[in-house]
């Protein structure tokens, strides 16, 4: 057990709001959370469907694992078609909402057709309803969640919502829950926007309570904390130094995408990254950090909170951003940082918390600014265009592009397209660093060869969360494979995209995964839910869940053609200009087949109906 | 020789582990709602603080009580509600000074933390040491011991 066994259904047009049990078939199938969403969308929502029309759902689901006691246990998924891609949409985040959902006695929530007018859900445990929205509508994710918990008159009300990039169709919008945690990438908070749907207002206060085996879950989960605790990375690296310890790291080896991946290494990455933060600044003898931050359940705790520097260019006059906040975290830094040249460590806080404010993607807008970047110093786009000098490295221009983006004004309109669409219009498509029209974030596909296979195959489009293997090829983790060599990485991919799917399923958090195998995760699944939870089976629902994003894409007209990596990323004119991996680019054409081969697909990359038939598909 | 729970909110992280813990322990299901310790997370300056009842001595809920349903558990010292002799009046509630003893409307009583009969579960389950459980008599002693390793084991100007 350990699912509520309970959905809310909510027809956004007819504006009802239902409560249904959960298919407990499909949940012993697929677990939670991001398999058991897919699952749901999968069998409701044509795969051909207009990612923004009335017709696509969008779902929040959490795992069985989500409200309990095991470490990280407070993720949920927001699951849909993603209008930035195309493809599958599903994107995970911490914080408290999944878990407070949870506690109220839902597995998840369906939304389905288009609202008429803004609305927002209710839930208080057996409670939902759908509520007006209308003075919510215009305002930012902060002033939504100050304005419902002051109107509920409960501050513990947990809050999921969209800002005003959700609202006006920004392809990269995110959907955003308790200040600063996001469901960050492939735009599903445009989706929550095309519906008209402004939050999710939930109080929990039921819990969770149906663990199948208390004792031993117990006795499972205090072995698993044990191991996160005595771990460098998760008990040491991450609470002291958050995800922003691999700046340096990453730099070093030669991949970090630099200036639009026209370099792949960043002069500027030590004044940007972990050590940066933690160094009292020049102007003010304050350190940017002020402490980590854990999300629901969680003993690593690797968020940062920090305090920009009052006297900042970005920030005069503007007192909001004053007080400890979100951030930095690796991905965004380097995607406002790196990507663009940039190297002011403020200017990269100002914009992130844009970010969180208003609900978008860092590492699209930031990657999107990046070949903004690249088109102006090509000529091609002029200042008049952009509304102001777009020269790589150029902290006004970062701080200005945000605010455009996220308030929807000139050029900013363009960059929330995303950089596939702004790249083609302007006639240069290969400069979109993408897969599927998402961009790629922190590690260069040129420098470590899985990675960049794990772009060109990821359901959802160019992300390192789908297969991570810079555990593997950067930190050793479970054992070291070497970064410049493409032999042994189809095989590696794949064991990391499957493991990955069922971690994302069950609750948890994939960074419990630098210290956790699933020989961690099946017992917690087995103590919580049921005996049949072995290593073997959670692999195999792993590439279960794989296999049906993959056939959902493909229905929706994805082919072996989008398993790709732009040109700089696969050609010797592109290839790395520094570091240790200096002449190299990546080998996807070598790899691609093996990788097909090695899931059991066609050469078209379709799975076989001996595939299909091996997983129950 | 006496216990008590002791707070660093320097080290709280805010991952809540005490109170699904103390919701574990009293009713067997992981409600943070439930709990008898709570996390303020105070957003604008990024600190967590755990925050429950320190038993006092001459405890203002223990008096209160018109029906002496809150006595002293003696092994402890804690002060401990009788769920069956609590009429629920609610009065022991706007006694204590400090808020940390609250009615349940599920129950019609009111709970408060009772160290779970000497082995409190928030402490077990603090992941960082932000709650610990220690000699009541020395609570300093851990401060103390840092001033004083500065004091003898830092090399001297001279």
């Amino acid at each position: 057990m350990s699912w509520a066994g309970k959905i809310l259904r909510v027809n956004l047009t007819a504006g009802t709001v239902t409560s249904e049990p959960l298919n407990m078939d499909w949940a012993r199938d697929y677990i939670g959370s991001r398999g058991l969403g897919t699952k749901y969308l999968v069998e409701e929502v044509a795969a051909t469907v207009d990612p923004l029309s009335a017709d696509n759902k969008i779902i929040w689901a959490t795992g069985p694992l989500t409200g309990t006691m095991a470490s990280t246990g407070g993720r949920y998924t927001v699951i849909t078609k993603g209008p930035l891609t195309g493809a599958i949409a599903c994107s995970n985040s911490g914080g408290y909402w999944g878990a407070e959902f949870k506690m109220a006695g839902w597995d998840m929530v369906i939304f389905e057709g288009k609202s008429p007018k803004p609305v927002y859900l209710y839930v208080n445990d057996d409670v939902a309803e759908l509520r007006d929205a209308a003075h919510l509508w215009g305002k930012s994710v902060w002033e939504t969640e100050e304005t419902l918990k002051k109107s509920l008159q409960d501050p513990l009300t947990r809050i999921s919502s969209i800002g005003k990039a959700g609202e006006n169709g920004v392809l990269f919008a995110a959907v955003v829950n308790d200040m600063h945690r996001a469901a960050g990438r492939s735009g599903v908070g445009a989706v929550m926007g095309s519906k008209n749907l402004k939050a999710i207002a939930v109080r929990g206060t039921k819990g969770v309570g149906n663990i199948r085996d208390p004792k031993a879950f117990m006795a499972a989960v205090k072995t698993a904390k044990k191991v996160l605790a005595d771990n460098a990375v998760t008990g040491t690296g991450l609470p002291a130094m958050g995800t922003q310890v691999l700046m340096s790291v990453i730099n070093e080896v030669g991949a970090l995408p630099t200036r639009n991946h026209r370099d792949n290494q960043f002069e500027g990455a030590k004044d940007i990254g972990a050590e940066a933060m933690a160094t009292p600044r020049k102007t003010d003898g304050k350190k940017h950090l002020v402490t980590n931050q854990a999300c629901f359940g969680c003993t690593i705790a690797c968020g940062r909170i920090s305090k920009m520097d009052e006297g900042h260019f970005t920030i005069q006059n503007k007192p909001q951003y004053r007080g400890a906040n979100g951030g930095l975290e690796y991905e965004a830094a380097w995607a406002l940082g790196a990507a663009n040249g940039v190297n002011d460590l403020e200017a990269l806080q100002y914009a992130n918390l844009l970010c969180n404010e208003e609900g978008i993607d860092p590492i699209s807008f930031g990657a999107t600014v990046g070949a903004v970047m690249e088109l102006y110093d090509m000529g091609v786009l002029t200042k008049e265009q952009i509304g102001i000098d777009a020269k790589f490295g150029s902290a006004q221009t970062l701080a200005f592009l945000a605010e455009e983006t996220v308030n929807g004004r000139g050029f900013g309109k363009e960059i929330g397209q995303g950089s596939k669409r702004l790249c083609a219009k302007y006639g240069h498509p290969e400069l979109s660093m993408a897969s599927k029209g998402q961009e790629f974030p922190a590690y260069d596909g040129r420098a470590i060869q899985g990675i960049g296979l794990a772009y060109a195959t990821s359901n959802r489009g160019g992300c390192h969360l789908r297969g991570y293997t810079i555990a593997s090829e950067v930190l050793g983790i479970p054992v070291k494979t070497d970064p410049l060599e493409s032999e042994g990485k189809p095989d590696l991919v794949k064991a990391f995209q499957d493991a990955t799917a069922a971690f994302d399923s069950s609750g948890l958090c994939i960074f419990t995964t630098f210290a956790w195998g699933l020989q961690d995760l099946a017992p917690q699944m087995q103590g919580a839910c049921g005996e049949q939870y072995s290593i073997e089976e959670l692999a195999k629902i792993g590439e279960r869940i794989w296999n049906m994003e993959r056939e959902f894409n493909n229905r929706a007209g994805f082919t072996s053609k989008d398993d790709s990596l732009p040109p700089r990323l696969t050609t010797p004119e592109g290839a790395c200009k520094t570091g240790p991996a200096k002449g190299k680019f990546n080998e996807l054409a070598t790899m691609l087949p093996k990788y097909y081969a090695a899931r059991g697909w066609d050469s078209e990359g379709r799975p076989t109906a001996a595939t299909k038939a091996r997983l129950g598909i | 020789m006496q216990k008590m729970l002791h707070i660093n909110a320097d080290k709280c992280t805010g991952c809540l582990q005490c109170e699904m813990a103390c919701a574990f322990e009293n009713y067997g299901t992981f409600a943070t709602a439930k709990s008898r310790i709570k996390v303020f997370n105070f957003h604008h300056t990024g600190k967590k603080v755990p925050y429950t009842c320190t038993q006092c001595d001459e405890a203002w809920c223990l008096h209160a009580c018109p029906v002496e349903a809150i006595t002293v558990d003696k092994a402890t010292g804690a002060k401990v509600v009788n769920e069956a002799t609590c009429v629920g009046c609610k009065v022991c509630t706007i006694a204590c000074p400090f808020g940390t003893i609250n009615y349940v409307e599920e129950t019609g009583k009111v709970q408060k933390c009772d160290l779970c009969e000497g082995s409190p579960a928030c402490a077990e389950a603090c992941p960082t040491g932000a709650i610990t459980f220690i000699d009541a008599n020395w609570t300093g002693l851990s401060k103390m011991e840092a001033w004083a390793d500065k004091l003898g084991n830092q090399a001297s100007a001279t």
